[in-house]
């Protein structure tokens, strides 16, 4: 077909002379170990990038309507509202408490929701960008996460309205948010990572972590009361959930989370990372490929 | 000093056909016992690229000349990292600018400078480089009070316009492109050639695939032929040319 092949250097490898700077040992390629390392760190400091992408994300999504992500507020307050009037009925329960245990714990839970159904599509729903330009893969991960902080930060304000409506004062304990964010942020690194490696990989997989999400809302006490369950307390005691809810409800209702909750939480955070860096670090490379 | 070295590159896309996507294929071969191994290997690869040694140093102008499916677009998003190589080894240096889509990241919603700024991140600007750059951009580009409206209400031409000027407003070393980026207004292109012709020169290496033998001609000093995912031919680029030439 190339008539004239063997007058070229197409089968010397071309351009690769016998003093080729290849052939020397400074060409040799970082382990793979410091290639996830790299990607963690360097999508870390682009923070600008995933900071925009994130919020770009939310404008996208309200840009034209007049509330803007203030929907977000609104009908969280309108969920929280129609729910604890109807469960607080049904249960029997003083709204004075029910309420805002109702309202945190809806909160909690969008948060904790939203970053593992995201967390699915990190990377396939970043397609367009993973196959045109460069960036460490960790960019998609935090701008997920950058997004639903957002998106926790606007229906965090129908607490306050709760709060001012029902006097509820939380004092210092309610700093205590603050680390419990860091945690929940942290396991979702790993959890949108590994996740959303796996659902590049296998398809099926965002089906069944969305159902699988849905059920868990109804095992994890959210709209009952874990004091419901007095003689099968290892029902919640078991339900990492249950924890992870904790670490948000519990400040702000004036209570520091157990000691129990922050073990788990920190070992799921730990342990979770060691597993996942170890998947991160074999199956990085191939993400491009499997999109 | 940039460079990009490639040596015994290969790259394989593996096929997974809609069953052995999913994680019940996995599962049932589990559960009936056969070798997964052996089940796994019997996808299909699409063998991209294969033996693919390039050296490009500081002042390599590289056209990438061969037929649809040769592998262009693969090689070059081996170059800007997109792509890690199935096997084989890859050496980089430099800050490099993969002009592959030019609208990447454009949101329509957006007005034209928020447009600049996401366009500008993405191409791995900072903050006040951007905001450094914004009028430059803004004048090249003659939208004027149109920047601060939505790029929904562009035509194609204008959006056009701003990617192409927030793209050459960078400064990288290694130019990666997939086409030469056209501008289609007549009366502006003489302006944009001026432009994308001092852009390239500022980068110390350019690969750029293309179709036009002539384009490829005038702007690269080297070309390599790829078919089937493999060199053919690399170095100068009259030579190269004329051997994909008498094939066509």
């Amino acid at each position: 077909m190339y008539p004239s092949l063997t007058n070229t250097k197409a089968d010397k490898k071309p351009g690769l002379g016998e003093d080729s700077i290849i052939n020397k040992p400074f060409f040799n390629t970082p382990t793979k170990h410091i290639l996830a390392i790299n990607d963690l760190f360097e999508g870390l400091i682009s923070w600008r990038l995933w900071g925009l992408l994130g919020w770009q994300d939310i404008k996208q999504r309200y840009r034209r309507s007049l509330l803007g992500p203030f929907w977000l507020t609104l009908s969280m307050a309108v969920m929280v509202g129609t729910l604890s009037l109807l469960y607080g009925t049904l249960f029997g329960l003083d709204l004075d408490d029910y309420l805002p245990f109702l309202c945190l714990g809806f909160i909690a839970w969008g948060l904790i929701s939203g970053i593992v159904t995201d967390g699915c599509v990190a990377f396939i729903g970043s397609e367009s960008f993973i196959r045109q330009i460069s960036l460490p893969f960790s960019v998609y991960i935090y701008r997920l996460i950058w997004r639903n902080l957002i998106i926790f930060g606007h229906n965090i304000v129908v607490f306050i309205i709760v709060a001012l409506i029902f006097n509820i004062w939380p004092s210092w304990t309610g700093l205590m948010l603050l680390p419990g964010l860091v945690v929940i942020c942290a396991t979702g690194g790993w959890v949108s990572i590994l996740l959303g490696m796996i659902c590049a990989r296998f398809r099926d997989v965002p089906q069944i972590v969305a159902s699988f999400i849905q059920v868990a809302f109804f095992l994890t006490p959210i709209i009952w009361k874990p004091e419901l369950l007095v003689d099968r307390i290892g029902f919640v005691q078991f339900n990492p959930f249950f924890h992870f809810v904790e670490l948000i409800r519990a400040p702000l209702l004036g209570n520091s989370p157990n000691t129990i909750s922050w073990l788990i939480t920190l070992g799921i955070t730990l342990v979770g990372w060691l597993i996942t860096f170890i998947i991160f670090r074999r199956f990085r490379s191939r993400i491009a490929y499997w999109i | 000093m940039a460079h990009i070295y490639l040596e015994d590159v290969a790259v394989d896309f593996p096929l997974y056909s809609g069953a052995s996507r999913s994680l019940k294929t996995s599962l049932l071969h589990l559960g009936s016992g056969g070798r997964i191994g052996r089940n796994l290997s019997n996808r299909i690869c699409v063998q991209a690229l294969h033996n693919i040694s390039l050296e490009l140093n500081n002042g390599d102008r590289v056209g990438i000349v061969g037929p649809n499916g040769a592998g262009k677009t693969t090689l070059l998003r081996v170059l800007s990292g997109v792509y890690e190589p199935s096997s084989g080894k890859i050496s980089r240096s430099g800050k490099i600018a993969a002009l592959f889509d030019v609208a990447l990241g454009m949101d329509t919603e957006a007005t034209g400078y928020e447009n600049i700024t996401m366009r500008g991140m993405l191409l791995g600007l900072s903050r006040s480089e951007i905001n450094s750059k914004i009028d430059e951009i803004s004048e090249f580009t003659e939208l004027g009070d149109y920047l601060k409206i939505p790029v929904r209400t562009y035509s194609s031409g204008m959006l056009l316009r701003l990617a192409f000027a927030v793209c050459t407003s960078v400064e990288p070393e290694i130019l990666l492109m997939d086409e030469w980026i056209g501008v289609g207004d007549a009366k502006f292109l003489e302006k944009a050639k001026s432009r994308l012709d001092d852009f390239v020169s500022r980068s110390q290496i350019l690969a750029l695939a293309s179709h036009s033998n002539d384009l490829i001609r005038q702007v690269c000093n080297k070309a390599v032929l790829i078919d089937k995912g493999g060199i053919v031919a690399y170095g100068e680029v009259t030579e190269v040319l004329s051997i994909y030439e008498k094939t066509l």
